[in-house]
């Protein structure tokens, strides 16, 4: 994630969408479920209450008010059910892969199978099987249920869940043997022991999560769920409180009269209009769905987070534990310098090297070719009368044995400096004094230095140079940690290396910190420390060894790739087994606390708009004084409360794309991220309603009857 | 406009006065209720009451001790007063009315100080000093108290102890509340304030008609009156009486004193929490709400005449030419900013705008600076509120002072800011409901409306002043209002330490720049807008009523 990368729009809303989420949203009406929304099931009431009284007394600004109170329940429980239909499409995805499966389970123990041909097994539906169940898979099987491969080794087409085509390999013991329930053998043949039952699965909990069934509210919405409760009750209350008071002030002044004031006091449609108005129906009304869309965003990132709770953790993390393989680094050494001795010319250390190398397959060597390539130009040579030195145990260097036109064999090779002395020696050499030197310099530097030689003939074998391996920090990683301080989070890197190897790579990756030679034990110690400081730790892991930390910090993103101890750890698995995912969870985290906040901000400032709309055409009436506060210039009393109405219902559909979106996330300070949002969202939320309030309410005045 | 000249000077040497005086009075405060070390008076004391000072007490422990030592105290008072006849020093007056008797004790000992009795015609020498007075300081005292232990939630981790109740009540009213008083009394006593034990003299007027003068230890319950933000004067008229406050200076230093202790409190928050800083943000947020709506109540006033001046012809009714139309106003707003209600002037004779700010200032929760504590615990409570709703902006679980604002937080800041108005509507509309009760209201239309808004936004934030006009002295009103000013002081206090409970056994959290500051010019602003948008908005309909109608 570069400083411009921002969390991507999850794709433009389709009029499909809406359309597929109607039946759902209108089954969302019912008030048994909608009361644990009190702001928009105070709207229902006020709706059904408004129904009541445009029966019995019907005039067309009754029925006008009424269809609208209706049409902002309905628009709140549309956002909802487009939230959850773009989950439940994924779903209804990943259930199609699932089909009945049958279970080949074997009748004997572990030690009492010998191979698949012949073993004792029985056909069982994959809903029978238990935990401890060994289950047979051979080549084209579905794999009936989550498990860890006891016995073989496979590959596996994990497309279903993953999206990935490329196949894995699963195999017995190590941290690849976990296999997920629904995913498919493609060669070879593995005996699973079953981990979890079916129901219970892997697939089973993603599908109920993407479907947002298990979806519970996080804590930072309960909260904001009872500050909104505490407002629409005051609201409320000073709703109420204006009946006697107006009866008071009506008395007063019995003569005149106007259809949203009488003898009787403010009429219950108006009264009801009042209270919807003021009442944070904006945020009460995307609330839901901005929680629904932001765990939707971690899906369509191939993350599942097993629990709401951990996404918004995510945003609050403190430290990031990274480890340094994989993560930080690419994970193979890489070539960076030929190091060439006096006397040897660069170019030629870089063909000897090139040679060396050239029936190297490691990453290591391919990387050395490669370096030769770019950085002197060296190509290959011809292939005739090359014989590869394959690297071995025993000798512990590789490279070719080249017989020139006139039978003169020279010897090319390269390996650790141990082991390239002896080969000098042995080629009657000596080694140039400077060699140690320079090895000693890139160990320090937290490199692999490799020596290569060359021996011509009869020659005495001489050293060229020494060719610097280092473990390269992947692109954009240092701007990535600046952003992530900027951001207030500390990065930590973990890696099994000695100290000054670690700190070489820390220096140049830009990390905070590092633990080097780090066992499992000590990324716990380090997780338990930070947080005895108050601080919620994020960290990767995939191996066994990493589950006590995965499930000790505050957000544990398991790898796929992982075994199942960690990821039952976890509270968050990436499909895609990417650690670096990680940063993008945590921007995702932000990005959905920043969204609840702003349509909080642009909720309440809406408000202030919405008073100078109703209060004068309300009491103006009997204070002909308060038509001062009708700065928009409404054109009559029934108007100008039909206009707040409609406003505050059509805002509701208007904000549906940002509340599923979420609001811009750029990395930044805190300082900079409110001044942003608070002039969006604060300031833009007191005057787009006074804009838009008046540009309803030119169109509202058109309706012929409107007025009493 | 150069009536307003002379409040310039006015408001320009009250200023630079707080400015030299809160700093070293918030600091001694710190000092006095941090102190390890028990003195000796302090520890007889102790004995005295039976209590263990080292023993620390739970938000639970503590809030008993406030409603059991309050309780106490109303019981005692309206014994007082109901026996007053048979006790010396009776000045001939007899048993206090049972109605008035119940509005009187509550109201002192909720720190209202709302009277619907005149004070030197109902209430002799005894009930006076031992009963009025004493609460005046007791109350004060319970109000600071409170505040302490809600800033101790910020400032302790991971702990149920929140301090000792008694030893607070104490340390306050022995170090801070009567040494200032003492001197703020000889200040007045030099400015012409009256303190005797006298019987009330007759006299030949100027009109040659007899007047009653009435003596009494006028000039000690003149400084705790305001230095408490209690504001129950001696006399009827309060602080427009001359002996009460006798000249244009000793007016200056009635309002300095009203304005003192809460302008100090920022400075012992920001201590206690070891972060000055955070102190002058809510200092700056007090001040920058307090110079607002003075200079509104200022202005409304000197360029306009309210509904009753204009009847009666001329721009000064209800004001003392002593003091003036803008220093009025200034006197006006400090005592309705803070929960004080003393008054030098009618406020029912002000502008509609003027008068609507007064309701205004008290609506908002009187938090700018507020009553003595209660000023302060109030800011905290909006700015727990403003930090929850603008904190979620920047991407984090909310914080303040290292303190994550969670559900329960919110719970209980949320139900603190939804009592008071919900006191206020409630009683105000079944109030107005009641047909038997408009007889009170003197005055027809919206002014007769502001009236009684008036007197129910000053009971429920348990201000006092009253906009004269309302005939407060019947049965309905007593009661009901004695009611407003019961929950609306005890219900809140009782939210702020649940509140400080749960934030001090959360550990603290550290801060990144990543965390939401709030110490910037940007918080000051945010808290100074919710204020205003969140809790004002609320009144608006019943002030638009009142207020609003009448000055449009």
């Amino acid at each position: 994630m570069s400083p411009s990368t921002t969390v991507a729009a999850s794709g433009v809303l389709d009029p499909r969408q809406w359309r597929d989420a109607a039946p759902s949203a209108f089954r969302k009406l019912n008030p048994l479920s909608l009361w644990r929304n009190p702001v928009m099931f105070i709207v229902e009431l006020g709706a059904a209450f408004t129904t009541v009284l445009a029966v019995a007394d019907p005039s067309v600004f009754a029925w006008v008010i009424t269809v609208w109170l209706w049409l902002t329940v309905g628009f709140a429980a549309l956002a909802e059910a487009i939230a959850e239909g773009r989950g439940k499409a994924q779903a209804a995805g990943l259930r199609r892969t699932r089909t009945e499966t049958t279970a080949h389970r074997l009748t004997t123990d572990a030690a009492g199978f010998t191979g698949p041909d012949g073993a004792p097994v029985e056909e069982v539906p994959a809903t029978a099987l238990r935990n401890g169940d060994l289950v047979l898979v051979e080549a084209g099987q579905v794999i009936p249920a989550d498990g860890d491969v006891v016995i073989g080794i496979a590959s596996v087409d994990e497309s279903a869940i993953t999206g990935e085509s490329a196949p894995v390999i699963r195999e017995s013991g190590g941290d690849r043997s976990a296999v997920t329930g629904g995913t498919r053998v493609l060669s070879d043949w593995v005996v699973v022991e079953v981990t979890a039952e079916s129901g219970k699965g892997f697939m089973d909990r993603m599908i109920a999560l993407v479907e947002g069934a298990s979806r519970q509210r996080t804590p930072n919405e309960i909260a904001l769920n009872i500050l909104l409760a505490a407002m629409t009750i005051v609201f409320l209350l000073a709703v109420v409180t204006i009946q006697p008071a107006a009866i008071y002030a009506k008395a007063a002044s019995p003569a005149l009269d106007n259809g949203v004031l009488d003898a009787g006091g403010v009429t219950g449609i108006v009264l009801v209009s009042l209270l919807v108005c003021l009442i944070p129906t904006t945020i009460g009304a995307l609330l839901s769905a901005i929680g629904i869309a932001g765990m939707d965003r971690l899906v369509q990132r191939n993350v599942l987070a097993m629990s709401g709770r951990a996404v918004e953790a995510a945003g609050d993390v403190d430290t990031l534990l990274l480890d340094k393989t994989g993560t930080v680094t690419h994970g193979n050494r890489r070539a960076s310098a030929f190091l060439p001795l006096p006397g040897v010319a660069g170019r030629e250390l870089a063909e000897a090297a090139l040679s060396a190398s050239l029936a190297d397959e490691t990453p290591e060597g391919r990387s050395i070719v490669d370096f030769a390539r770019e950085a002197y130009g060296v190509v290959p040579p011809e292939s005739s009368g090359v014989t590869p030195v394959p690297f071995t145990a025993q000798s512990r260097m590789s490279g070719v044995d080249v017989v020139s036109p006139d039978g003169v064999t020279t010897g090319v090779r390269k390996g650790a400096a141990a082991a390239m002395t002896a080969w000098t020696a042995a080629g009657g050499g000596d080694v140039d004094p400077r060699v140690p030197e320079l090895v000693g310099r890139i160990s320090d530097e937290g490199g692999t230095p490799l020596l290569v030689a060359v021996c011509t003939g009869d020659e005495p074998a001489r050293v060229l140079g020494v060719v610097h391996l280092k473990d390269v920090v992947k692109d954009g990683m240092t701007e990535r940690f600046d952003t992530l301080r900027a951001m207030g989070i500390r990065t930590v890197m973990v890696t099994g290396d000695n100290p000054r190897t670690a700190a070489a790579i820390a220096a140049e990756a830009g990390v905070d910190d590092f633990i080097a030679e780090a066992t499992p034990e000590d990324k716990l110690e380090l997780i338990r420390a930070e947080q005895r400081r108050g601080r919620l730790v994020a960290m990767t892991g995939d191996g066994t060894n990493d589950a006590p930390a995965l499930a000790q910090a505050d957000v544990g993103l398991a790898m796929n790739t992982g075994t199942s101890a960690a990821k039952e750890a976890g509270n968050m698995v990436d499909l895609d087994s990417d650690p670096t995912k990680l940063i993008e969870i945590v921007a995702i985290g932000k990005q959905l606390l920043m969204t609840r906040g702003a349509l909080t901000t642009f909720s309440i400032a809406n408000d202030i708009a919405k008073y100078f709309a109703i209060i004068p055409a309300i009491f103006a009436v009997v204070h002909p004084g308060l038509d001062a506060l009708n700065i928009m210039r409404l054109s009559s009393p029934e108007s100008a409360i039909i206009s707040a109405v409609v406003f505050n219902a059509l805002i509701i559909i208007a904000l549906v794309p940002l509340a599923l979106r979420g609001v811009r996330y750029r990395p930044a300070t805190a300082v900079s991220m409110l001044r942003r949002n608070l002039f969006v969202y604060g300031l833009g939320g007191v005057v787009a309603p006074f804009l838009g309030i008046k540009a309803i309410d030119l169109l509202v005045s058109l309706i012929p009857g409107i007025t009493s | 406009m150069a009536a307003g000249l002379p409040t310039l000077g006015f408001v320009a040497i009250l200023i630079a006065a707080l400015v030299l005086a809160c700093r070293p009075l918030g600091d001694h405060i710190h000092r006095v209720t941090t102190r390890e070390r028990h003195l000796a008076v302090e520890r007889g004391l102790y004995r005295l009451i039976g209590v263990r000072p080292d023993t620390e007490q739970t938000w639970a422990g503590y809030a008993r001790s406030v409603l059991a030592f309050s309780a106490v105290g109303v019981v005692a008072l309206f014994g007082l007063q109901r026996l007053q006849h048979l006790l010396p020093g009776d000045k001939g007056f007899d048993a206090v009315d049972p109605a008035v008797a119940w509005n009187t004790a509550v109201s002192f000992v909720t720190n209202t100080n709302w009277q619907s009795y005149s004070g030197e015609s109902t209430m002799g020498h005894l009930v006076q000093t031992a009963g009025l007075a004493v609460q005046n300081f007791l109350s004060a005292a319970v109000g600071i108290a409170v505040a302490l232990v809600l800033v101790r939630g910020f400032a302790r981790r991971t702990t149920d102890r929140l301090g000792n109740f008694w030893v607070d009540v104490t340390r306050v009213t022995l170090w801070v509340l009567l040494p200032l008083s003492v001197i703020g009394a000889i200040v007045l006593i030099a400015g012409g304030a009256v303190q005797n034990l006298t019987d009330t003299v007759t006299a030949a007027g100027v009109t040659g008609d007899p007047q009653q003068i009435t003596g009494g230890a006028v000039a000690s319950q003149e400084a705790i009156k305001n230095l408490g933000t209690n504001g129950g004067g001696y006399h009827n008229v309060n602080s427009a009486h001359p002996f009460e406050n006798p000249t244009n200076w000793t007016n200056l230093v009635q309002v300095l004193l009203i304005l003192m202790i809460p302008f100090s409190m920022p400075r012992v928050f920001g201590r206690m929490v070891g972060n000055p800083a955070q102190g002058r943000a809510i200092l700056a947020v007090m001040a920058g709400l307090a110079l607002l709506s003075t200079t509104a109540v200022v202005l409304l006033e000197l360029a306009g005449p309210g509904t009753v001046p204009t009847a009666l012809g001329s721009s000064m009714e209800g004001r003392d030419v002593r003091f003036g139309v803008g220093d009025s106003a200034v006197f006006a707003a400090a005592t309705t900013l803070t929960s004080t209600g003393s008054v030098n002037s009618f406020h029912d004779s002000y502008s509609a705008g003027g008068g609507g700010m007064l309701i205004l200032n008290m609506a908002v929760g009187e938090v700018a600076p507020g009553g003595v504590g209660s000023g302060l615990y109030g800011m905290l409570v909006l700015a727990v509120i403003t930090v929850f709703v603008a904190g979620l902006m920047v991407g984090r679980t909310p914080e303040y002072l290292g303190k994550k604002i969670g559900a329960r937080q919110i719970k209980l800041a949320s139900l603190y800011f939804l009592t008071t108005p919900a006191i206020l509507l409630l009683a105000l509309a079944t109030t107005i409901a009641v047909p038997g009760n408009h007889a009170a209201i003197q005055e027809s239309g919206p002014h007769g409306w502001s009236e009684l808004l008036y007197a129910f936004t000053s009971a429920s934030n348990n201000n006092g002043s009253a906009f004269a006009g309302l005939g407060a002295d019947t049965p309905w009103l007593n009661t009901v209002l004695g009611i407003c000013m019961l929950l609306g002081r005890f219900l809140p206090m009782i939210l702020v330490l649940a509140l400080a409970g749960s934030l001090a056994t959360a550990r603290s959290v550290p801060a990144t720049s990543g965390t939401f500051p709030t110490t910037t010019p940007l918080f000051v602003g945010m808290v100074g807008a919710v204020t205003i948008v969140l809790v004002a908005l609320t009144f608006l309909p019943v002030l638009a009523l009142g207020p609003l109608a009448e000055a449009l």
